[in-house]
């Protein structure tokens, strides 16, 4: 398909996805409609979810980045949700299996939370750990079940 | 005559008590056996860590000798490794896991080596070099070496670790499944030779030609017969109760030490046993090559004798235990369902079909 | 009356096992945990816990200049390292639209595909060993030390290169070097087909892997597997193919795909055989770039700051496990806003519970060893 009927096609499934022509990202900060777009994305013959990264805006918004490919017509498109620290997203995992882990990694590095996701824990770190790392206030705890961490390693050297 | 009436002849001149006569007859062959077990552990153990690493592009052990004596020049080094690891194994610290069945565990190396060392009681060496006249060698043979598999369920049942007790019930499956093949075709040299005695069955041998190129039928029966005694004694490809990129070492996970020596002893002897047995019943015993066919006259020297017999025997048992090595190396492992689809569908059909129509050629030729 | 009226089974209590393939294991290819539900030897459920290796690799990039961030990278799958490298400089120079000098290229090319050869020989000898064959294994790692001996040559390092910068490479090949590997590749192909002969039509390695852990194509996509596995399964998808970078459009190679010849497409041995052919291929690739390398100067654009232009990239790259993504944000500083990097052994691993399902704990090893997984790039 070529670019103008692409982006039109996408556009035109709900009114509140806004396209920017310069970095060629389509963005949504409505979340609560992700899963209805998502499920026409996919009816659209984008059939494989490459990566979902998190990312910690400056202005105390986090957002989500969506990269998809179709391996039919090999168009690649991204997607952004921008919202608030709290809210909750419609996990997309009954559409895109790959979503299932992808997800799990964003909610323990960045402390985002899926909605209908069917094992929402942490992935990477233990169960018991306090905070969400990649957020860009993240401070490292002061002990940790009973160790003491030490901040200052200018004599690990 | 054997050995245990050798010694009672010779020792009755002495004027003792008859029980104590015997404890001492009995007493020396144990010893006896014991050190053909050790040296034949230490001896099988180079020669396995040597070919597998020829074949695997390597040099094996280099470097530990006895004595000063390394072994001469450029890949026969490492002579003593053996010896330095039965020793180190002799000192090591005996764990024994918290919660594990603490009898149990001691107890079952012991059934094992106690299997394999009364099989052996029953195996002549040569015309000559045997502990004790059995009429029926066979069949004790047969019987003695299944009582190992108790040993092994109990090593795996009884170290409160799931991937052994895995590695037990594969075992006693596997194990359990492979005697009937063995038995099948071990009756096979009885129904030819008429009898059940070691000794019946290589005169046969030699008054007539290697059972092995008797028949077709027997000739099949030589490879369901080996290939089922690899699976006896867990050897890859039937390496699955210790398969070790599964089960880390499958039912022997939590033994060290002594106790695993043991084992090891029993496995290493086990292979001497199946090979010892395959060369009398299908090789011809302790006859030479000469005797392969009968082609010479009766009274033609055919280069045997008690001392030339071990010797052809002990060769021959050697070539079969260098194959079984060389198994190990080159195949990888079966699944448990495929071993055990091997053997109920595969070899226990020839082997009875073997059976029959080996009576049906005897009747014709 | 019938049979089953004499049995009263409901007094019997069945559970399920829970076994713990524990951190520790020999043949799960890192620390990686599963928690397996087997009823008997036939395995229920499989729950995955990965995060051993975690070593916050996407936080550190954070306080990093870009070009600090290659020895990080290489850290990741430590077996492809050069691949990690490769994919981090395609992705900056993304965002700094630098002009590569020709060489640059060919000594990239090069330096990636001989680590696939490297990354690929590996999986055979493990996954030989994983069902049960051990001499392919030593074979394969006697030729895999002379791969290594000629990176050392390369760069001086025998597994972790900090080599692919972004903007060039940190040295040119040394004088012999064309004329080694061309040895080493006259000398690694009879070789090849030993270990074909010990492995591929081995009966028993047929048994243990043909029809094991089918992988459907539509499940394959739909779960973002992609490399040897993804072909394996009958998608024709390279991207060395489908979106060239690099040189890759002048070179002539083939992609395999996997026929079910011994069995199902997509069948643990289809992902044998598939990452077997990618041996010959790169092989190829490797004297096509010797014949037609240019000259030239290795460090004409490596930029003297990196600082990226404001904005975000989605970089792919073919590395020998699969489709390796770079997401990289930047704000026009010298550090990165946030850098991710999507694994491919982290969407391969997750199709683990899919495909074992059914299968016994042999099967789940077979499965296991052929979807070729590096936990470092899983846990970052």
């Amino acid at each position: 398909m070529s670019k103008k009927t692409l982006t039109d096609s996408i556009s035109s499934i709900n009114e509140s996805i806004a396209y920017d022509e310069e970095t060629n990202i389509f963005s949504l900060k409505e979340v609560g409609t992700w899963l209805d777009i998502a499920t026409e994305i996919k009816n659209l013959n984008f059939n494989y979810l490459m990566c979902i990264t998190s990312i910690d805006m400056e202005n105390s918004q986090l957002a989500l980045a969506y990269n998809l490919h179709s391996t039919e017509t090999k168009d690649s498109i991204e997607f952004n949700l921008f919202f608030d620290k709290d809210t909750e997203i419609p996990s997309v995992e009954s559409l895109w299996r790959t979503a299932d882990w992808h997800e799990r990694e964003a909610y323990d590095m960045m402390g985002i939370k899926f909605i209908n996701h069917p094992d929402m824990k942490r992935i990477l770190l233990p169960q018991d750990w306090e905070g969400y790392p990649l957020r860009k206030n993240y401070k490292v705890a002061d002990y940790y079940h009973g160790m003491y961490i030490p901040k200052d390693k200018t004599s690990w050297e | 005559m054997s050995f245990v009436d050798s010694i009672l002849s010779s020792l009755s001149s002495l004027e003792m008590n008859y029980t104590l006569l015997l404890l001492i007859a009995v007493t020396i062959p144990g010893l006896i056996i014991f050190l053909l077990m050790t040296v034949n552990a230490i001896v099988a153990v180079y020669m396995e860590r040597k070919i597998s690493a020829f074949m695997q592009d390597r040099l094996g052990p280099m470097e530990v000798g006895i004595f000063g004596f390394k072994g001469g020049k450029r890949f026969w080094g490492g002579i003593g490794q053996t010896i330095a690891d039965a020793i180190k194994l002799l000192a090591k610290e005996d764990i024994i896991p918290k919660d594990a069945d603490k009898f149990m565990m001691i107890l079952a190396p012991f059934i094992i080596f106690i299997a394999s060392f009364i099989t052996f009681v029953g195996v002549p060496l040569s015309q000559d070099f045997l502990i004790s006249n059995f009429n029926i060698g066979i069949l004790y043979i047969l019987a003695m070496s299944s009582v190992g598999v108790i040993g092994i369920i109990l090593a795996g049942w009884s170290s409160n670790n799931k991937w052994s007790l895995y590695g037990a019930m594969r075992a006693a499956s596997q194990i359990i499944s492979y005697e009937i093949p063995i038995a099948i075709t071990l009756l096979l040299p009885v129904i030819i030779s008429g009898g059940l005695d070691v000794h019946t069955i290589v005169d046969w041998q030699l008054q007539n030609r290697w059972l092995i190129l008797h028949s077709p039928f027997t000739f099949i029966a030589f490879f369901i017969f080996f290939v089922s005694g690899i699976a006896e004694t867990n050897r890859t490809p039937f390496d699955i109760p210790e398969a070790e990129s599964e089960l880390v070492a499958g039912w022997m996970t939590e033994y060290s030490g002594f106790r695993w020596s043991l084992f090891f002893l029993s496995e290493y002897t086990n292979m001497l046993i199946i090979s010892l047995v395959a060369s009398f019943v299908f090789l011809g015993g302790w006859g030479s090559p000469l005797t392969i066919i009968n082609l010479l006259p009766g009274d033609y020297m055919y280069l045997d004798g008690p001392i030339l017999g071990f010797f052809w025997l002990l060769l021959k048992a050697i070539a079969l235990i260098f194959i079984m090595m060389w198994f190990r190396w080159t195949f990888p492992r079966l699944r448990v369902d495929q071993l055990m689809y091997l053997c109920w569908k595969v070899f226990i059909p020839f082997a009875i079909f073997n059976m029959l129509a080996v009576g049906v050629w005897e009747v014709l030729f | 009356m019938s049979k089953e009226n004499l049995i009263d089974k409901s007094s019997i209590n069945t559970d399920d096992m829970i076994l713990n393939m524990g951190p520790q294991h020999p043949s799960t290819h890192g620390v990686l945990r599963l928690k397996i539900h087997t009823d008997g030897e036939v395995v229920s459920k499989i729950e995955p816990i990965i995060g051993y290796l975690h070593r916050c690799f996407e936080k550190h990039s954070e306080n990093l200049p870009y070009e600090q961030i290659v020895p990080f990278t290489d850290r990741c799958d430590y077996l492809s390292s050069m691949h990690m490298s490769h994919a981090y400089s395609i992705a900056v120079e993304k965002m700094m639209d630098i002009e590569i000098p020709e060489r640059v290229e060919y000594i990239r090319v090069i330096v990636s595909e001989l680590q696939r050869i490297a990354s690929h020989a590996f999986f055979i000898g493990v996954f030989g060993l994983d069902v049960g064959a051990i001499t392919p294994f030593t074979w394969v790692f006697r030729d895999r030390e002379r791969i290594i001996d000629l990176f050392e040559t390369l760069t001086g390092a025998r597994l972790l290169y900090n080599y692919v910068w972004p903007g060039g490479v940190s040295h040119d090949l040394p004088e012999k070097f064309i004329t080694r590997t061309i040895e080493f590749l006259d000398y690694f192909e009879p070789q090849l087909i030993e270990v074909d002969e010990l492995l591929t039509t081995n009966k028993i390695f047929i048994e243990r892997t043909a029809d094991i852990g089918v992988l459907d194509k539509d499940i394959a996509i739909n779960y973002g597997v992609t490399g040897p596995a993804l072909r394996a399964s009958g998608v024709d998808f390279d991207l060395r193919k489908n979106e060239p970078y690099s040189i890759y459009d002048k070179l002539d190679f083939d992609v395999p795909v996997g026929r079910g010849e011994m069995g199902t497409v997509g069948d643990s041995w289809d992902r044998y055989i598939v990452r077997f052919l990618e041996i010959k291929e790169s092989i190829k690739i490797i004297r096509q770039c010797f014949k037609s390398i240019p000259e030239g100067d290795v460090h004409a654009a490596l930029p003297k700051k990196v600082r990226p232009r404001k904005g975000s990239t989605y970089s792919r790259f073919e590395s020998s496990r699969g489709e390796l993504g770079y997401y990289i944000i930047s704000d026009g500083k010298n550090v990165p806003t946030r850098l991710k990097m999507r694994s491919p052994a982290f969407s391969n691993l997750s199709v683990l519970p899919y495909l074992s399902e059914g299968w016994m704990i042999s099967d789940v090893i077979t499965i296991l060893g052929s979807l070729d997984i590096v936990l470092g790039e899983i846990d970052r």
